[in-house]
């Protein structure tokens, strides 16, 4: 299951956002799009998941042209930033969500989901944390809902933005590892925004380094050290290399 | 209580003492504020508490049982209900599209909204009537395929409506204005359908606000009369209203039937607005679960 | 000429027929909501005008100066130029002292100000009618002093006072308690009068909550109706406000009359609407 991101150029009023963005994405590939504060990944993020629309170029899945197909009929799962839980909702409820909202003919009937739920919350282990509502959960927790939410629909890709950038450095490390072997247990593609190299470096097999709408560099992390494209990329990742040498990737 | 000897003795002092060095004018501001309320708001609800209790139960049974104020409650109550239903659900439709969407008139929608409270009730009452009646625009257009509002209880939910629309807006916007947009796009990766996504995740959030403004605006109609009378009809047993029977035996100096009919209107009214108070805050508190 | 100066537009064929599809729904759900605003709201505010006018402007010029109508006219200006004062003084009294002092009952002071929002207009008339009607027990014990005060100018401005009381400090309360009293206090203490205080300090704060609670109080005593003409008494040409002289023409079969008064009533709710708007537009948190 592959995405293929050809040409994608995105406006905000007169503003170029996104300068005709190209990637492929291998299946079941962890990629990382890494870049500073305003370079225009959440808007790639958000134009892949269908919440908004690009001004030029196409996105196409397994072959299928998806550019013009509806958030909710992409099936990609994401994590927001701020993992943008129904509060409303239990974290059960949550998860149940999306399986719910399916057609009749292809929604499983509700003891199916409430089995699944349970499944998906012992997976994540947070199945102790299933009555909860999200007011009652840590940063930590809350977003280990959000992912579980996520992939509830069995998503074709997962979207993450940011997920760690709202909790503290201890909670991390421990979050990147799950995340990964969640991911790689499902066996889902996953793209995940952030700006952090130490966690783009760590999770991702490949990377590509954005900066003002423009993908600079896009390989994998080893590669990135060793042959940096631009003086902007050298720069970026200056002490990245240092980390990777050290061994404690994954 | 038993705490009394327990508290500190800061309490023994005047609590009046405390402020007054701070900012002056106590006793002027407050010395004004009761005077008119005894005078204006209390001494008047006293008048109305003092005759019913003048008024022996078994009396006050025979005026409320009587068919004619049963009929009024009839219609008043299911009139006022129909209106609020529709208001409601219209109400949250033009809160919604207020909010949500920009279009041509939007400013003029938003403040036609509250016409109704800015429009004298008479006015919107003959209004209505020149509309709806058989040679109005309305009424021939609605005669032509058989139906009559003016002088009948549909007359009566018309007028309602149109005086309470407000409320059903007002309070509902503010809580829409206030909602993030990513639980919403959160749903629609998920997989909901737009009807979805207001179902599960707008309106459970606008509920409790939705409530306190379907509860205002059947107060506000149980009340109704400027607007209601000239529409309605006024047939004893059919589409006369409470508030009118009240005028009515007034006008017959039959102040106890007056106030035993008004009490009991009273007494709903204030009971829906308490009832819906408690609902909400129940309701606000399921939405914000455990976040005290 | 190669750098856009604005987005460029969307061509993608299936991108543009989504977005056209969520258009749809969106405009579904706007021309419901104007049709509905319309057919309620805009058009009984056009028929009136219509009515009043069908027969020509000199027939409506000549309705709006009846002598009645004229009467009514000037009968409802008075008991608003009465009302707003007595309304703006009490509106600014009863919330400086529940926003600025802590005193046994203030919880309780709170919840009766708000009283009258509650009471219909007709219960309203009546509670007035049996506490300072004749029979009442003010109004018996004035009578011995020759003192009426229903069925006459007192009555409609006592009611008009009840139902309109809760606009000012409805407004007042949320802004002042918002606002604190630091700044009061510092006047104080630089050695202003308490009046000073209030003069220089408080009322350039709230002026325009002030004059947007004054707007709405005025809108709704103009056009009171239930609890009026519970105590009005309804003697022709004497004890008629504009809304029950509507009612009178309307129900001695002068319909046009009646249309004709009920543009001017129409007139002064427009232009309620209209200050209200604009105050809320160029003020947007100096009131409530
Ligand atoms: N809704 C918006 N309206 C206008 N400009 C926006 C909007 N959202 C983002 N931008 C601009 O687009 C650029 C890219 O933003 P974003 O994709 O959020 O960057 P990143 O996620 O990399 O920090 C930034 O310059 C930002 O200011
Ligand atoms: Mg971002």
């Amino acid at each position: 299951m592959s995405l293929q991101i050809q040409n994608i150029s995105k406006y905000y009023g007169a503003n170029l956002v996104l300068d005709a963005v190209s990637l492929d994405i291998e299946p079941g590939e962890f990629i990382a799009l890494l870049g500073p504060s305003g370079s225009g990944k959440t808007t790639l993020l958000r134009t892949i998941a269908g919440l908004q629309f690009a001004e030029g170029g196409t996105l196409s899945f397994d072959g299928e042209d998806i550019t013009g197909l509806d958030a909710r009929e992409r099936r990609f799962g994401m994590v927001f930033q701020n993992y943008a839980l129904f509060e409303h909702m239990s974290v059960a409820q949550n998860v149940a969500f999306g399986l719910k909202m399916r057609e009749r003919s292809a929604r499983p009937s509700a003891k199916d989901i409430s089995r699944r739920v349970v499944e998906l919350l012992d997976m994540a282990q947070i199945g102790h944390l299933a009555e909860r509502f999200p007011s009652q959960l840590s940063g930590g927790q809350r977003q280990r809902v959000a992912l579980t939410r996520a992939l509830a629909i069995e998503p074709r890709l997962l979207l993450l933005d940011e997920p760690f950038s709202a909790l503290d450095t201890r909670v991390r490390k421990d979050l990147r590892f799950s995340l990964r072997s969640l991911q790689q247990k499902v066996g889902v593609g996953a793209i995940l925004v952030t700006h952090d190299q130490e966690e783009a470096f760590e999770l991702a097999d490949r990377i590509a380094v954005m900066a003002d709408g423009k993908i600079e560099q896009f390989d994998t992390p080893a590669n990135l050290i060793k042959k940096p494209s631009s003086p902007f990329v050298a720069e970026f990742l200056e002490g990245a290399g240092g980390y990777n040498q050290s061994g404690a990737g994954i | 209580m038993t705490h009394l000897d327990a508290a500190p003795p800061r309490t023994f002092l005047s609590p009046f003492r405390l402020k007054r060095h701070v900012m002056p004018g106590f006793s002027l501001t407050l010395g004004t504020s009761l005077l008119f309320v005894c005078l204006i708001i209390l001494l008047p609800l006293s008048g109305l508490f003092w005759q019913m209790s003048q008024l022996g139960l078994a009396d006050y049974w025979r005026i409320i049982s009587s068919e004619r104020t049963l009929a009024s409650f009839r219609v008043t109550i299911s009139a006022a209900a129909f209106a609020t239903l529709f208001n409601a659900v219209f109400g949250l439709l033009l809160a919604y599209v207020l909010v949500r969407y920009k279009f041509p008139g939007k400013r003029l929608l938003d403040a036609l909204v509250d016409l109704p409270f800015a429009l004298p009730t008479a006015v919107a009452g003959i209004a209505l009537v020149a509309l709806y009646d058989k040679n109005g625009w309305m009424g021939t257009l609605l005669s032509a395929v058989g139906l009559k509002v003016a002088y009948t209880w549909w007359g009566i939910v018309l007028a309602m409506m149109f005086t309470s629309v407000p409320f059903g807006v007002r309070t509902v916007q503010p809580v829409l204005e206030s909602l993030k947009p990513d639980a919403e796009e959160a749903a629609r990766t998920l997989g909901a359908r737009d009807w979805q996504v207001f179902r599960h995740i707008v309106f459970p959030q606008v509920w409790p606000s939705f409530i306190t403004g379907a509860s205002l605006a059947f107060a506000r109609s149980l009340g109704e009369f400027g607007a209601v009378i000239f529409i309605a009809g006024n047939m004893p047993f059919k589409t006369e209203i409470a508030s009118l029977l009240i005028m009515i035996r007034l006008e017959e100096y039959d102040y106890p039937a007056a106030s035993a009919i008004a009490g009991t209107i009273l007494l709903i009214a204030l009971f829906v607005l308490v009832a819906a108070n408690i609902a909400q805050s129940r309701a606000t508190r399921h939405l914000h679960k455990g976040s005290s | 000429m190669t750098a856009p100066s604005s987005t460029p537009p969307i061509t993608n064929p299936q991108v543009l027929a989504l977005l056209r599809q969520k258009a749809r729904k969106r405009a579904v759900l706007i021309v419901v909501a104007l049709l509905f605003a319309a057919l309620v709201m805009a058009l009984p505010v056009i028929a009136i005008f219509a009515r009043a006018f069908q027969e020509g402007f000199e027939v409506y010029s000549a309705n709006i100066t009846t002598p009645d109508t004229l009467h009514a006219i000037w009968l409802t200006v008075l008991t608003a130029l009465i009302v707003l004062p007595i309304n703006l003084i009490y509106g600014i009294a009863v919330s400086w002292a529940i926003v600025h002092y802590r005193f046994p009952g203030r919880r309780a002071l709170q919840i009766i100000i708000e009283l009258p929002f509650s009471i219909s207009p007709i219960v309203a008339g009546l509670c007035y009618l049996l506490i300072y009607g004749a029979t009442g027990v003010v109004g018996s014990w004035l009578d011995g002093w020759d003192i009426q005060l229903m069925f006459n100018l007192f009555g409609i401005v006592l009611v008009s006072l009840f139902v309109t009381c809760p606009f000012v400090a409805r407004e007042l309360i949320p802004l002042m308690e918002i606002s604190g009293q630091d700044q009061e206090e510092a006047a104080l203490t630089l050695g202003a009068t308490g009046w000073q205080t209030f003069r220089h300090v408080t009322l350039p704060k709230i002026k325009w909550a002030l004059l947007y609670g004054a707007i709405l109080a005025n809108a709704r005593v103009i056009g009171e109706f239930g609890a009026v003409s519970v105590v009005s008494g309804n003697i022709r040409g004497e004890t008629m406000t504009l809304p029950l002289q509507v009612q009178l023409l309307y129900n001695d079969y002068n319909a046009t009359g009646a249309f004709a008064a009920a543009t001017v009533l129409t007139v002064i709710a427009v232009i309620t609407l209209v200050l209200r708007s604009t105050i809320e537009a160029r003020h947007p948190h100096e009131h409530a």
